[in-house]
């Protein structure tokens, strides 16, 4: 008597669960069909793998440019004398007594070649020492105003630790590379918001207005289009004051360098604003006496802020490149500031490669941060297209 | 076509004109002159500078004139004598500086193009005509790794790895014996091997883009019926292909050409200064470090007009082999 109804509410049960996943079978077939043009975008943007990598590749970028200063291991601008070029100390996990759960590293010992004379770095393999987590170390201020001393990894008993080695002055490459994040990755970023207000601006009033300012607007286009943009940025940022503060470079930079990347947007946006300023909903909304104004933001802008989002994306990693370009040569930014391209120009010749290849692991930073980039830019591109089969 | 040619003559003359005086800005733009900088060498080097010198110096230098008489002065210099001007560090003329240079960066412009071509269409092929295979996913890879790597990364590495495991020279365009000598076929064997490294280098820059464009539009053109009737008919698969969805899909790459050549021309100007060649890249990279500015803005001036020129080629010969367009 008493298990019938029990067995009874599984039966409902089940049978309700039945119901529940049919009911929501219908829904995601529904939700495809009636989901906005946004949401369609982002569902189609998920099934693009390598732009969902990229994706959390850029997160974790941006993640550790926030939190540079925790993520460090020392003090970016500090100089270990005695430690000038030392190899680097990669986390390790296995060596000849097994398998340690703990990432250890060895310490570094100087000696000097026998044959050569020349001073060498060797791994002390007797010893492991252990990275240690949530470990003090210098002093900094998390976000700007909490005042802390925790590092997220730290060396074991004050052991220097260098997971990527240093530089010809003792600086830590790993810790500078963190940091340099923070410069390489904004430039960007405020490079696309100036080539954004430009693109727009001339794009805009060349495909709403039309006649002579079109052709006058598109003739400057393809000839800047038309010039080698390298030398063009290297004249321009040799051109800049020397007294500059590093703030003000920074500025120009970006400015020099967005002059090249708003050509393109303002292409397509002259491109889309003539061909939806004929569509008959925008003859329409004329005739029923919109303004120009609400016809532009309303009506046309909504038709291609996907197209807009798209190349923007695309042109970020150019700018990230022509940073890293120009500061290699010396003529973008300056010491003090670390960006990538800064710390590669300290590795200039076959020397480095040779001798120290280390000193070239912030341009695999540069070469994750602009795959991933252009990953995302693409699967964007592929969600966008409206005529795509999702 | 005639007609279509002299407009766009017409047209290139004008942007010439616009970068001459582009250039000449840039020029004048930095504050501070070659002048004040020879002038603190001269004391340094312990010699009185008195302003009678200074001012002889700035007539000397052409400095006292205004902006615009200056730049008429340089601009019919450049028109009527070939006269670039003269450069302040060398005490050389410019033109003589630029001329011994120049052939070697546009004979690795070309060389980087013809390299590109070489490259982008047998991979562009493959991957349209094997689509979602490995290979097709190789090609990607590869094109993004050509895109992704910063070109001075990509030349050390390889003249380091090459140097190591082949013993291409590494850096310069010739070997200490044959840096003097006269021409020889030795001296053009071992030019050639110097810009193995460089031809690679610059040459990766465009050809990512181009397999992408070529892969593009060959699905394209693979999809329609004509290709299908051919087929029908019993041509060769190899026949078929390079006969008509081809050509139709090499139009493309020709018209790019015109973005091609400016992309060139800048990863020339980094990969020569990396690899210390004696092309234009370094000379400009030095001239702008020390405002020696009539130079820089000669270089900038001469780069630009032949990336104009070789852009007008490119739209001549896309116009004749594509009878489809018309001349608008």
């Amino acid at each position: 008597m008493k298990i019938k109804p029990v067995n009874d509410t599984v039966q409902n049960q089940t049978k309700i669960r039945t119901n529940a996943r049919t009911k929501c079978q219908i829904s995601k077939e529904e939700r495809y069909y009636t989901a906005s043009p946004m949401r369609l975008i982002i569902m189609r943007f998920l099934k693009h793998k390598l732009a969902i990598i990229g994706f959390v590749i850029l997160s974790l970028f941006y993640l550790s440019a926030v939190f540079a200063s925790f993520l460090s291991l020392n003090d970016p601008e500090e100089y270990f004398d005695d430690y000038t070029f030392s190899p680097p100390q990669f986390p390790r996990f296995i060596d000849s007594e097994g398998l340690s759960i703990r990432p250890f590293y060895y310490a570094l010992e100087k000696i000097r070649d026998p044959e050569t004379l020349q001073m060498k770095y060797t791994f002390n393999t007797d010893k492991r020492l252990y990275i240690e987590f949530f470990k003090s170390g210098y002093r900094y201020e998390l976000f700007g105003f909490i005042d802390t001393d925790i590092h997220l990894m730290g060396g074991q008993d004050g052991a220097p630790l260098f997971i990527f080695g240093t530089d010809s002055l003792g600086r830590d490459l790993f810790s500078r590379s963190i940091y340099a994040t923070r410069i390489s990755l904004t430039i960007g970023l405020v490079g696309v918001f100036i080539t954004f207000i430009l693109g727009c601006l001339f794009g805009g009033i060349s495909g709403y207005y039309g006649g002579w300012v079109d052709i006058v607007i598109q003739r400057i286009i393809e000839f800047l289009m038309s010039i080698p943009m390298l030398p063009l940025w290297m004249a321009l940022s040799a051109a800049l004051p020397r007294q500059w503060s590093q703030l003000q470079l920074y500025f120009a930079i970006t400015i020099i360098l967005a002059i090249a990347s708003w050509t393109g947007l303002a292409r397509v946006v002259r491109g889309k604003l003539i061909s939806l300023r004929s569509e008959d909903y925008v003859t329409a909304a004329v005739l029923s006496g919109v303004s120009d104004a609400r016809i532009i933001v309303k009506h046309l802008l909504p038709g291609f802020t996907s197209y807009l989002i798209v190349s923007v994306t695309l042109s970020i990693p150019a700018m990230i490149l022509g940073e890293t370009a120009l500061s290699f040569l010396g003529l973008g930014l300056q010491a003090p500031t670390v960006s990538w391209g800064v710390l590669l120009s300290g590795a200039q010749n076959i020397k480095s490669i040779a001798l120290y290849p280390w000193t070239m692991i912030p341009g695999l930073f540069v070469i994750l941060a602009v795959l991933a980039f252009n990953f995302v830019g693409d699967g964007l591109r592929d969600a966008a297209d409206p005529y795509k089969e999702g | 076509m005639g007609k279509y040619i002299v407009k766009r003559l017409a047209l290139m003359l004008g942007l010439v004109i616009i970068t001459s005086f582009l250039s000449f800005v840039i020029i004048e733009l930095p504050p501070g002159d070659y002048l004040s900088l020879y002038i603190r060498q001269l004391q340094l080097g312990g010699e009185v500078v008195d302003e009678a010198r200074i001012e002889s110096l700035r007539v000397q230098f052409g400095y006292g004139q205004p902006f615009i008489v200056r730049y008429g002065k340089w601009i019919t210099g450049i028109l009527f004598r070939g006269d670039f001007g003269f450069s302040l560090q060398w005490r050389e003329s410019v033109s003589e500086l630029i001329l011994s240079r120049l052939p070697y960066t546009i004979l690795l412009s070309i060389c980087a193009i013809i390299f590109t071509y070489i490259v982008a269409i047998p991979i562009g092929i493959y991957s349209a005509t094997h689509q979602y295979s490995l290979s097709d996913y190789l090609a990607t890879i590869f094109g993004f790794i050509g895109l992704a790597v910063p070109s001075f990364l990509l030349a050390m590495f390889l003249m380091y790895t090459l140097f190591i495991y082949f013993g291409v020279p590494a850096g310069g365009l010739f070997s200490d014996q044959f840096r003097d000598a006269p021409w020889s076929i030795y001296r053009l064997w071992d030019l050639l091997k110097h810009l193995i490294v460089p031809i690679i280098v610059t040459g990766l820059a465009g050809t990512a883009g181009n397999i992408r464009i070529l892969r593009a539009t060959m699905l394209d053109e693979l999809r329609k019926d004509y290709v299908e009737t051919a087929r029908v008919k019993g041509l060769s698969e190899t026949r078929l292909i390079l006969k008509y969805p081809l050509r139709v899909a090499l139009n493309p790459m020709w018209s790019t050409i015109g973005y091609l050549l400016p992309a060139i021309v800048s990863g020339a100007t980094i990969v020569e200064v990396v690899l210390n060649l004696p092309t234009v890249g370094p000379l400009l990279l030095a001239s702008l470090r020390s405002q020696d500015m009539y130079l820089a803005g000669s270089i900038m001036f001469i780069l630009t007009v032949l990336t104009l020129v070789g852009t007008f080629i490119s739209d001549i010969v896309l116009v004749i082999s594509d009878p489809r367009i018309r001349y608008e």
